[in-house]
């Protein structure tokens, strides 16, 4: 099997973030930069994936230099190589460097793709589905529960007030929900192991950009609201002020 | 400029308009009549349209497009994406608009390569500027605002549930009515959704309650959120998790608020022993009012609470039930 999955180097969720001075984008100089948390479970679930089935994991990221680190992260998990499709330009239109990734995967004979259901950072949640589409691939977003066979998949998500099952044939493009799997720590040996496994890196120039970038903004500060009291004894005046002050019950 | 706005709607138990599309088709309509005419078409995909589309009329649509197909019993993905292209085909709208329900979401992307056209997901504004359309959007877990500006028409957005207000129901209006013609390709139907089922029973869900309830790790144990349930159901609220209640099992990941869970906007979020990290204030900071119970007086999420209580949760919030059924 041909087991390929797409990572992203993001900003760790505890990173303070500044806006530049263009307005448009975040500094970056002080944020820590990490493979991409629901990434680590498309990575786990396409380890997994080549346990049952056998075959080769690709791992794919559009980024620049420091793009690679996600991709060793991966190997160290398990992947067996990579393919850095390198750009300097701003990752701000999804369709764009769906455009991109579709491009490199569409000539990879891939059986199944993973991704992950969204990127923190800019959080678009689409290039996944975007590249299923451009390649017309079957594919299914946010999945919680997955079995794959030779021949296809079937599998679970959770959609408001439940979930709903599915299924679909091979070739297929999977988002992965957090929880679908327990990702492997990448271990020390898997690290050192990962520094040999081979990375190409391929220069490329997005195409056009549809989508962009305006402004960035704080948002609005919430003020810090009022100690109602202590305890128990409390109740009966918080209820009142949600009542008669707040207005929203 | 007159602009021509297309809904996709979702429907529930084949016969309602969801909470989230009326928010949807309030958006379209005032940005029909922001603008100099225009219209709201809105696209149903059934299995049966029965008298559905004359009622979608009452909701704010001057069109309604429907596609009957035996294949949209159920969430059909391809199917759906093909009537929206369909429709955006005959109509050539200048704005589409789908809500960020996870069939929404999962819906958008295709929408967009199928056209051609970029899309702005998790909207949270929308505004027109010497005619170019504009979203606002939150990035870096709401910790900006980001403004996206749309090179190429329709101009595709997937808005937030919970913030744009709702259509009223005018029972006076009338729409066209007009069929879409499909031919569902093997493409279309290479993704089925077999069955599905209804967990959290008549409780709304979490992304979409106008008022949550959460707990975090001060509710010390999973059994200790029947407390939570009991002041759901006395305020008819959705059950939110921190992201520590989820990973200790107590809570499934569809309860999980926060930057890796959900982003909710409720009108009022009551935080029960969540001390308020960073990545949970992110999902939740866009909600109207805030209630933080907490023992510890010191905890960040009183610094985003618009009321805070010190105090134990398992004193607080029986009291606040009893408080609630006195009141009522």
């Amino acid at each position: 099997m041909n087991i390929v999955v797409c990572v992203k180097h993001v900003p760790d969720t505890e990173a303070r973030v500044q806006i530049a001075a263009d307005g448009k984008s975040i500094e970056t100089q002080e944020i820590n930069f990490i493979l991409n948390p629901f990434d680590e479970f498309a990575v786990e679930q396409a380890l997994l994936t080549r346990e049952k089935l056998g075959g080769e994991v690709s791992v794919v990221s559009l980024g620049g230099d420091s793009a690679a680190a996600a991709i060793r992260t991966a190997m160290a998990m398990g992947a067996d190589k990579g393919i850095l499709l390198k750009t300097s330009q701003p990752a701000d239109d999804p369709l764009q460097i769906a455009r991109a990734i579709a491009a490199e995967i569409g000539g990879m004979n891939a059986n199944v793709v993973f991704f992950g259901k969204q990127a923190v950072g800019n959080e678009h949640g689409q290039v996944g589905l975007l590249v299923a589409e451009l390649l017309g691939l079957a594919g299914i977003s946010e999945v919680s529960e997955i079995e794959i066979t030779e021949n296809g998949a079937t599998g679970r998500r959770e959609i408001e007030g439940g979930t709903e099952s599915f299924q679909c044939s091979l070739p297929a493009v999977f988002t992965a929900q957090k929880g679908l799997n327990e990702p492997r720590y990448p271990s020390l040996k898997g690290r050192m192991a990962a520094k040999k496994k081979p990375l190409e890196v391929k220069q490329i120039s997005l195409g056009e950009q549809l989508l962009a970038v305006q402004s960035l903004n704080y948002p609005p500060q919430r003020e810090r609201g009022k100690i109602v009291g202590e305890g128990a004894a409390a109740a009966g005046e918080l209820v009142r002020l949600l009542r008669e002050e707040a207005k929203v019950i | 400029m007159a602009i021509k706005v297309l809904v996709f709607a979702e429907i529930r138990d084949g016969e309602n308009l969801t909470k989230s599309t009326r928010e949807a088709l309030g958006l379209g309509r005032r940005l029909v009549e922001n603008s100099s005419g225009g219209e709201l078409v809105v696209v149903l995909a059934v299995q049966s349209a029965g008298s559905l589309p004359q009622s979608v009329a009452a909701w704010g649509a001057d069109v309604v497009l429907v596609a009957e197909s035996a294949e949209f019993g159920n969430y059909c993905p391809g199917g759906f994406a093909a009537s929206v292209a369909a429709a955006v085909e005959s109509m050539q709208p200048d704005v589409i608009i789908v809500s960020g329900t996870t069939h929404g979401k999962d819906l958008t992307p295709r929408l967009s390569a199928r056209l051609g056209v970029p899309a702005a997901t998790d909207c949270i504004g929308v505004e027109l500027q010497d005619d170019k359309i504009y979203a606002i959007r939150p990035a870096y877990g709401g910790k900006v605002q980001m403004k996206v500006s749309f090179d190429k028409l329709p101009a595709l957005l997937c808005i937030r549930p919970n913030v744009f207000e709702a259509v009223s129901e005018d029972t006076s209006r009338s729409a066209r009515i007009e069929k879409l013609e499909l031919a569902l390709s093997e493409r279309d139907l290479a993704v089925r959704i077999t069955a599905t089922e209804r967990t959290t029973g008549e409780r709304p869900d979490v992304a979409e309650a106008d008022i949550v309830v959460s707990g975090g790790r001060g509710m010390k144990e999973g059994e200790n959120f029947r407390l939570l349930e009991q002041l759901a159901q006395a305020l008819g609220a959705g059950i939110g998790a921190s992201r520590a209640a989820v990973d200790s099992g107590w809570r499934p990941h569809g309860d999980q608020v926060g930057q890796t869970g959900k982003f909710v906007s409720p009108t009022l979020y009551v935080a029960c022993g969540i001390s308020g990290a960073v990545q949970h204030l992110a999902g939740m900071v866009g909600s109207k009012v805030i209630v933080a119970i907490n023992k510890d007086p010191d905890a960040p999420i009183f610094k985003v609470a618009n009321y805070g209580v010190v105090g134990d949760v398992f004193e607080v919030i029986p009291a606040i039930v009893e408080e609630l059924k006195k009141q009522a």
